[in-house]
């Protein structure tokens, strides 16, 4: 019963989650459009772009690793998808083993992984350009990120629990109220969005300068997969960070939802603006910013939480 | 009409060929990119490569050396795909079609579905004529 009980539960939070994801790029879309001073597409195009990819040939290209090529974008979708299925039960708080975080950050990194996989499988020389930017990247933007998910645990008495760091904001009040909160927050909002691989940290797929890079010769509904993984990954990615930073309404009623949807947006739309309003970063310079100042910054939240400010 | 048909028309990735062109119809498909035109309203975005394109754009005369890389571009597009020849260089050949480089207009070397003429054409020739291809398309 258990297994057909979570592999209908995994299908269904498939099913939810493509459709939000979907959506909320969407609003992406037309927020970039509307300050570009652009109509912008209409509300159901990545809906629309997710079934013409579906209708097209797929391509193989010969010197690739077929079995590694075709199951990479499966991961992807797989793992996003197991992340916010995570994310619906910790919100819902009826998890057995309360959402671990070290297992979130693991999960968070497969999809880069299968990113990774994908193009060096299929034997390109420009995906080989961009899957070594990727990693590069992934090595880079590690450290911040964990850095920012380490402050909210020492916060809730150094747990590694999910629901009991929602359970501590829902009486603390939200950990962005703090000193530390402050940093934090900042640390890993950047990360994430190197991890998301939006504008400023998209040099693994730099159309301009390597042609798509790593998915450079995927087509078809592989490619749609990866579409797919990384729209789902626009839903969890701010939504954990709600979760870690500016939780503390109980999402038992209305309300709550509607509070926590407005978290979410007002996260959403930072990242579009922050793609918006700067430049590509090189491969050197991202690996300076995510070490260098953003690790110290980060470091130094971790400092002040653990004296208490 | 079937969804499939019904999701390519409203989603339409480009690449862009260039088979030895002038530069000029070339400004003009990025004029069509900026927010004056902008073909994001109606799906249209540029692809990166073409293994993820719908649609080929085409511009310029097709010289010797092009011939064996633009069969390659077409077999490399997943179908079904359409090809745009865009400006009189890339529909018949233009000023350039007695010279001793041409290895004949883009219809010579892959399959053209939509020919828009014009030296070069204005962004709105170039929309207009997708719009009337995209009607006929059943």
């Amino acid at each position: 019963m258990s297994v057909l009980y979570s592999f209908s539960y995994f299908i269904f939070s498939f099913v939810v989650l493509s459709i939000i994801g979907l959506f909320v790029s969407w609003i992406d879309r037309k927020i970039t459009a509307r300050i570009q001073w652009r109509v912008g597409p209409p509300w159901y195009q990545n809906f629309v772009d997710i079934i013409k990819l579906s209708g097209k040939e797929i391509l193989i290209s010969e010197n690739s690793n077929k079995f590694m090529f075709i199951f990479s974008p499966i991961l992807a979708v797989t793992s996003s998808t197991i992340c916010g299925s995570i994310l619906f039960l910790v919100l819902r708080k009826n998890l057995g083993f309360g959402g671990d975080l070290i297992l979130f950050v693991y999960l968070l990194t497969i999809p880069s992984l299968s990113i990774i996989l994908g193009g060096s499988s299929s034997g390109n020389v420009l995906a080989s350009v961009g899957i070594s930017r990727e990693l590069k990247l992934l090595l880079s933007y590690e450290l911040p990120f964990i850095c920012g998910i380490i402050i909210p645990a020492i916060k809730a008495n150094s747990t590694t629990s999910l629901i009991e760091i929602v359970k501590f904001q829902e009486i603390n009040g939200s950990n962005i109220l703090s000193l530390s909160g402050v940093i934090g927050f900042i640390v890993i909002l950047i990360s994430s969005i190197g991890k998301l691989g939006v504008v400023p940290f998209d040099l693994a797929e730099a159309e301009t300068e390597i042609a798509g890079g790593a998915l450079i010769e995927y087509s078809g509904i592989l490619l749609g997969f990866y579409k797919l993984a990384r729209a789902i990954l626009f839903f969890v990615i701010p939504s954990f960070i709600v979760i870690l930073y500016l939780g503390g309404t109980p999402l038992n009623n209305f309300l709550g939802i509607l509070i926590f949807i407005i978290k979410y947006f007002i996260i959403l739309i930072l990242i579009t603006l922050i793609r918006n309003t700067n430049p590509r970063l090189r491969i050197d310079q991202a690996l300076k910013f995510f070490w260098g100042w953003l690790t110290l910054i980060g470091i130094m939240g971790i400092l002040f939480v653990l004296t208490g400010m | 009409m079937n969804l499939k048909l019904k999701s390519l028309k409203k989603s339409l990735w480009v690449y862009h060929v260039s088979g030895g062109s002038c530069n000029n119809c070339d400004i003009e498909i990025l004029d069509l990119l900026t927010p004056r035109f902008d073909v994001e309203r109606f799906g249209i975005i540029l692809a990166a490569s073409p293994r993820h394109a719908d649609v080929l754009l085409c511009t310029g005369i097709v010289n010797k050396k092009c011939v064996e890389r633009i069969k390659e571009i077409y077999e490399q597009t997943p179908k079904p795909c359409v090809v745009v020849a865009v400006g009189a260089c890339a529909c018949s050949g233009g000023i350039f079609r007695d010279g001793y480089q041409m290895a004949g207009p883009f219809d010579k070397v892959i399959p053209v579905h939509i020919y828009i003429p014009g030296c070069p054409p204005k962004p709105e020739a170039i929309i207009s004529g997708i719009v009337k291809f995209l009607k006929e398309l059943k």
